[in-house]
């Protein structure tokens, strides 16, 4: 037998016990989730073990970024298989950061939700159906393999289901059908064009098509990237394949809006984010129009969309989406500052987002109503509620101090670059950012003054009052409780950016020069 | 048999986008399967299409004896359609639901959510 002349193919020795560390979170919330379903009906503890769950996930997250800012990228390959066969999981600061705040969002939902939910909603699986969310946006921000990364969409996209009809109302069953659809379309064409890329490339590993897209016919390679920007642009709610978003993230109850536009839309474009800037950045600057476009379009148009809207959920929506219109105006700018700011801007907008939402659960629960022309006067009636709204408002806007300002301020910078080294579309792109902050404000701004200083419902008379239903204590210690919490992470991320502004500085290095991720799935001799 | 496999993709996923155009629900899920089924043709496809042998290296041997056929887009095709089945039930029973709560299977007529006389936008500031 000739060992000799075959090239090694399999992983000899067990991985390392440290390394077991990368997967961890995930096998974490994948076994919670299961013994969640079983232990469903017991009164009290599903939350108390999902909230476990959830801190030992979090543990987890912050030994394995301890690990990547000191050595770099980290990577483990299943199966025994070496890479690019096995399926990798390769972590760098961007996949664990976004998955450490994906996880702290997690946790302050858990503790939320147990404010609002009443004895009838047990034995309904929510906190099962959360755990399985959780491990399908950690999967998708800790994957290094397209195929595993659809696999993670799709845990994601069933647990997202799951939790969208819960109840059952017919409100949700209309926007469950909206939001089924649309999303269950967009990753199947995310499908299609990785079965492109396995076509044309012959491979599905991450930092082994890095390699081999540099030698690709680049026409094809483009129309495949094209493909994965429609795929995760749905996914992403980019305009103009937003109208998902507003049609369905006001169905269900505020505490499951609140953990899907924390993770469900910032999976979407962390996941365009890798494709395009790190795997295929040739293609990404071929189709730089369009994405510029794109990112123009949204950053105006999803203001302006909160801006005539009623609902108040509904106009929340919106601003979420002009959040997704400034990480694509990072991805549209070919510079390490502008991946930089995307990235932060992500982060940022899956912890204020989330306390958007929130906040807005515990309005409509005191007001009773749904729509802004109905409510008024909760100033009076609750000052840490207001207080909690303007923050989060000014957060969401990028008004310094709050974290919003510093990803924002990243954007600017790199597209005055652009700008000023001659580059009008990008001019084009800095008053697109800058309208946008100042649309934003205007949105948030109006719906902080409808609900809460006006005195009473829209028409009323000075003198007439609104009535307000007067919070338990249940709902205040938990739920205000765990927005105040969640808010305060959100300011003092803001005053102290020093350590996430590094970690996206390096995060970004590694997106734009991928040699130490390479490096570090072990690929870095097989590559020309 | 590429071409001929690469033609019949085009034809599912062109039926499958014409049916999702449909306002029927029933219409858009049947779409949306024969889209999915398409993808995985094309999956098939992409893995290069042979008349060789299963890939199994013969006892006694480190590697195949010649060209074998290439085992990967089968595992991808069977994850895909069992993930693909999972979405579809979802969605069959999800549109059901939706057509004894809102006795609509048309997305026309289905405004809970988005209502069709939207009030207009606040004037006050």
């Amino acid at each position: 037998m000739d060992h000799l002349a075959l090239p090694t193919a399999m992983i000899e020795t067990p991985t390392v016990l440290a390394d077991w560390v990368i997967v961890l979170p995930l096998v974490l919330a994948l076994l919670g989730a299961a013994l969640l379903l079983m232990l469903r009906q017991i009164r009290h503890v599903p939350a108390l073990i999902a909230g476990l769950v959830v801190i030992a996930i979090i543990a987890c997250e912050v030994a394995l970024l301890q690990r990547i800012a000191v050595e770099g990228p980290l990577s483990m390959t299943m199966g025994k298989w070496l890479p690019p066969f096995g399926i990798s999981f390769t972590a760098d600061i961007f996949g664990a950061g976004f998955a450490l705040a994906a996880a702290l969002v997690t946790l302050i939902v858990i503790i939320y939700a147990e404010g609002e939910r009443g004895p009838d909603e047990r034995g309904d699986g929510f906190h099962a159906l959360v755990l399985l969310l959780l491990a399908g946006v950690t999967g998708a921000f800790l994957t290094g393999d397209l195929f595993n990364l659809y696999v993670w969409f799709e845990v994601m996209l069933i647990a997202s289901f799951g939790l969208i009809v819960t109840g059952g109302r017919p409100l949700q069953l209309d926007g469950a059908v909206k939001y089924g659809f649309l999303n269950f379309l967009a990753t199947t064409l995310f499908l299609l064009s990785l079965g492109l890329i396995y076509g044309l490339l012959g491979t599905l590993n991450m930092a082994d098509i890095i390699g081999k897209a540099t030698t690709a016919n680049p026409a094809a390679l483009t129309g495949i990237a094209a493909l994965l920007l429609l795929a995760f642009g749905m996914k992403a709610a980019a305009f103009p394949l937003n109208a998902w978003l507003p049609a369905s993230y006001h169905t269900p109850p505020a505490v499951i809006s609140a953990l899907f536009a924390g993770l469900l839309t910032k999976v979407g474009v962390y996941a365009l984010l890798r494709a395009l800037v790190q795997l295929l950045p040739a293609s990404r600057d071929i189709l730089e129009p369009a994405l510029l476009l794109v990112a123009i379009a949204t950053l105006l148009i999803a203001p302006l969309g909160a801006i005539a809207e009623t609902n108040l959920r509904r106009a929340i929506g919106f601003l979420v989406i002009g959040g997704i219109g400034a990480v694509l105006a990072g991805i549209a700018l070919p510079s390490e500052g502008g991946v930089a700011g995307a990235a932060l801007y992500v982060f940022h907008a899956i912890l204020t987002m989330t306390a958007l939402y929130l906040v807005a659960g515990l309005i409509e629960r005191r007001t009773g109503q749904r729509d802004t022309r109905l409510m008024g006067g909760l100033y009076a009636a609750s000052t840490p509620l207001s207080v909690l709204f303007l923050v989060l408002v000014l957060a969401t806007a990028g008004v310094p101090p709050f974290l919003g300002f510093w990803p924002k301020l990243l954007l600017l910078d790199a597209g005055l670059q652009q700008a000023l080294a001659g580059d009008w579309a990008d001019g084009v792109l800095v008053l697109a950012l800058l309208a946008n902050a100042v649309l934003t404000l205007i949105a948030g701004s109006r719906l902080w003054a409808h609900v809460f200083w006006r005195s009473g419902a829209e028409g009323a008379s000075e003198h007439e009052t609104i009535t307000l239903r007067t919070p338990g204590a249940r709902e205040q210690w938990f739920g205000l409780g765990a927005s105040v919490v969640l808010t305060a992470l959100i300011v003092l991320a803001g005053l102290w950016p020093n350590l996430l502004f590094e970690g996206a500085r390096t995060g970004a290095a590694d997106l734009v020069d991928p040699a130490r991720y390479i490096a570090a799935v072990g690929l870095a001799e097989a590559t020309p | 048999m590429d071409y001929a496999l690469a033609v019949l993709v085009g034809l599912f996923i062109a039926l499958g986008v014409y049916l999702l155009l449909s306002r029927s629900i029933i219409r858009m899920l049947l779409g949306v399967t024969i889209f999915g089924n398409g993808v995985n043709l094309l999956i098939f496809t992409a893995g290069r299409l042979t008349r060789e042998v299963a890939p199994i290296v013969p006892a006694g041997l480190d590697q195949p004896a010649g060209p074998i056929a290439n085992p990967l887009p089968q595992a991808l095709i069977l994850t895909a359609i069992v993930i693909g089945f999972a979405m579809f039930s979802f969605l069959l029973v999800l549109a059901y639901r939706a057509y004894q709560e809102l006795d609509a299977d048309n997305t026309d007529t289905m405004r809970l959510a988005e209502p069709e006389d939207a009030p207009r936008p606040p004037l006050s500031y």
